[in-house]
C-alpha cells in the first residue's frame, strides 16, 4: 500500500515536470519557477475542465491541440483580485510615498503581473485623486495576453464594486469611486481617462527583462506562487528598474527574507511591506 | 463518547509516536474555544509540526498568535510565505489567504479563489500537507458549520495518513466533524479531551 502511494507522488512529480517543460518548449511560457503546490492544485482544477486524468493525457491534448492553451492558461495565472485590496498599503502609499512622488516632474509606475487589472485601476484613482496622474504613465504587465485585454477594458461585475468601493473609502479616498467608472448593463466600466496614463503589455517575470526606469513598483501576491529562485528574478527585475530611492509594494504577506537583493532595499512601511530602494546601485 | 473504548484509544495513540511529522487541523465555528484546549495541551517537546486553519472574518488581520501564543509551550507563529517547516512549531493560516504544504517541507500561501466559500480553507491545507507528508501526516476536523475539511481529510486517508475527527455530540457546532466523519473512514472520533491525550502522545517518550 504505501509502496504504491510512493510510487504514485513519484509519477505525479514527473509528470508535473513534464508539462512544465512541454509549455515552455511549446508555448514559451515558463512555470518552471512556480511554487508546486499552488501549480498542482490549479491544474488539478484544470485536469476536470479538461476532462482529464492525468496531467500526461492533458500534456498530450495541449500538443496536439494547442488552441486549447489559453483557456489552461487562465487557469494557471488569473488571480481573482479586487480593488484596493488590503485599503491600509493604499492609505500608506498615500500617506507615505506620494508625498515623495510628488517631488518628481514625471512619474513611471509599474504593476507587474496586473491579472484582470484590479490593482492598476486602484493605482490609477488614487493618482488622480492625488493630483499626480496627469504625470505618469502607468505599466500593467501581465504574461496572460487575454487577461490582458481583460484588463484594459476595465470592465467589472457591477457586484463586485460595492466592495471595492468599501476598499477605496478606508484608503483614504479623496472622491467616490463611482466618479471613476461608468455603470451600466449590471457592469461597471472604468473610465478613458484613467486609461490614457496606462500602458497594458505583455511581460514574463521569469523570461523578460527590465524594460523602464520606474519610480514605484507594485507588484502583490504575485511572488508567491513564485519558488525562491523565481523570487529572486523578480525582486533583481524591480531592483534594475526602480530609480534610486524608488518604491517597491508586495503583498502583505510577502517578503524579501530569503532574496539576496533584500540588501537593495530598506524597510519603507514595513507593516504594509513598502520597500525603498537603496541609493546607490 | 468515543467509537472506542478509552484502553484501547491509548494503545493506538502509542502507535501513532515516533510516525508523525506533522499535525494539521481545521475549524470553524466554536473553534476559538476548542483550540484553546488542544493547543494548551500541546506538549513543549512535541517532535511534530503543527499547521492550521481556522475560519476567520476576511476583512480583518488575524488575531489567531496573540490569542493562542500565551497559553501554548510551542512558537505559535502566523504562516509566511516560503518558510521552511520547523518541528515544535504551530502555524496558523492568515486571513484571507490560502495556506499550503510545499516541497521543502515549506509553507505556501494562495490567493486562489475561495474554496468551500472560505480562503483560508481548510481542504487547500490537507490536500497540500497529505500530499508532501503522505502516511506521516495527522490531520483534524474539529467543531464548525462547514463542509470544508471533509474533503481534505479524505485526502489525508487516501494517502496514508492518520485522521481524527472531534466527537460531533462534544463539538459546539457538529456539521463539520459530521461531514468529515461521513465522507470517508476516519481513526479517531475522539471528543476534545481525548484529542489532547492523542496529541500528548505524540511526544517522544509517548503517553504515561
Amino acid at each position: 500500500m504505501a509502496a504504491i502511494n510512493y510510487r504514485s507522488i513519484d509519477v505525479a512529480d514527473i509528470e508535473l515536470r513534464l508539462l512544465v517543460e512541454a509549455i515552455y518548449l511549446r508555448f514559451h511560457y515558463d512555470f518552471r519557477g512556480y511554487a508546486a503546490a499552488s501549480l498542482k492544485r490549479r491544474l488539478g482544477t484544470a485536469l476536470i475542465r479538461f476532462g482529464c486524468e492525468t496531467l500526461s493525457q492533458l500534456q498530450h491534448r495541449l500538443l496536439h491541440e494547442p488552441a486549447i492553451f489559453p483557456a489552461l492558461l487562465d487557469y494557471l495565472t488569473v488571480q481573482v483580485s479586487e480593488m484596493f485590496r488590503d485599503p491600509s498599503y493604499y492609505k500608506a502609499l498615500r500617506d507615505e510615498v506620494v508625498p515623495l512622488l510628488r517631488t518628481y516632474p514625471s512619474l513611471k509606475v509599474w504593476v507587474a503581473g496586473c491579472s484582470a487589472g484590479e490593482e492598476v485601476y486602484s493605482l490609477a484613482v488614487l493618482l488622480r485623486e492625488e493630483g499626480l496622474l496627469d504625470r505618469t504613465l502607468i505599466y500593467a504587465t501581465d504574461i496572460n495576453t487575454d487577461a490582458l485585454r481583460r484588463a484594459e477594458s476595465g470592465v467589472y461585475d457591477l457586484d463586485d464594486l460595492a466592495n471595492f468601493t468599501r476598499n477605496h473609502q478606508r484608503s483614504g479616498a479623496r472622491s467616490s469611486l463611482s466618479d471613476h467608472y461608468t455603470a451600466a448593463y449590471g457592469r461597471a466600466v472604468f473610465d478613458k481617462s484613467l486609461k490614457k496614463h496606462i500602458v497594458f503589455s505583455d511581460h514574463s517575470l521569469a523570461t523578460d527583462s527590465v524594460f523602464a526606469e520606474v519610480h514605484l513598483v507594485s507588484c502583490r501576491n504575485v511572488l508567491i506562487y513564485f519558488d525562491r529562485a523565481l523570487q529572486d528574478r523578480a525582486l533583481g527585475l524591480f531592483s534594475g528598474a526602480l530609480c534610486r530611492k524608488g518604491f517597491l509594494g508586495l503583498g502583505s504577506k510577502e517578503s524579501m527574507r530569503f532574496s539576496k537583493h533584500r540588501d537593495d532595499f530598506v524597510d519603507f512601511v514595513p507593516a504594509d511591506k513598502i520597500f525603498q530602494r537603496k541609493g546607490d546601485a | 463518547m468515543s467509537t472506542r473504548g478509552d484502553k484501547a484509544s491509548m494503545r493506538d495513540y502509542a502507535s501513532l509516536q515516533g510516525s508523525i511529522s506533522a499535525v494539521v487541523f481545521g475549524a470553524s465555528a466554536g473553534g476559538i474555544e476548542a483550540l484553546s484546549m488542544l493547543l494548551a495541551a500541546l506538549p513543549a517537546e512535541l517532535p511534530a509540526a503543527v499547521m492550521g486553519v481556522l475560519h476567520l472574518p476576511r476583512d480583518r488581520p488575524s488575531l489567531l498568535v496573540e490569542i493562542f501564543a500565551p497559553m501554548c509551550a510551542l512558537p505559535v507563529q502566523e504562516a509566511q510565505d516560503k518558510e521552511h517547516i520547523k518541528p515544535g512549531h504551530v502555524y496558523f493560516a492568515p486571513a484571507d489567504y490560502h495556506l499550503l504544504v510545499d516541497t521543502g517541507p515549506s509553507l505556501a500561501l494562495s490567493i486562489d479563489e475561495p474554496v468551500n466559500f472560505s480562503r483560508p480553507s481548510i481542504d487547500v491545507l490537507f490536500e497540500s500537507a497529505a500530499d508532501i507528508y503522505r502516511e506521516r501526516l495527522l490531520g483534524i476536523v474539529l467543531t464548525g458549520a462547514s463542509q470544508d475539511g471533509a474533503a481534505g481529510l479524505a485526502a489525508i486517508h487516501r494517502l496514508g495518513g492518520r485522521t481524527v475527527v472531534q466527537d460531533p455530540a462534544s463539538a459546539l457546532v457538529p456539521l463539520m466533524p459530521e461531514s468529515a466523519r461521513r465522507r470517508s473512514p476516519v481513526d479517531f472520533v475522539l471528543p476534545l479531551e481525548q484529542i489532547a491525550d492523542l496529541l500528548q502522545a505524540l511526544k517522544h517518550g509517548g503517553a504515561t
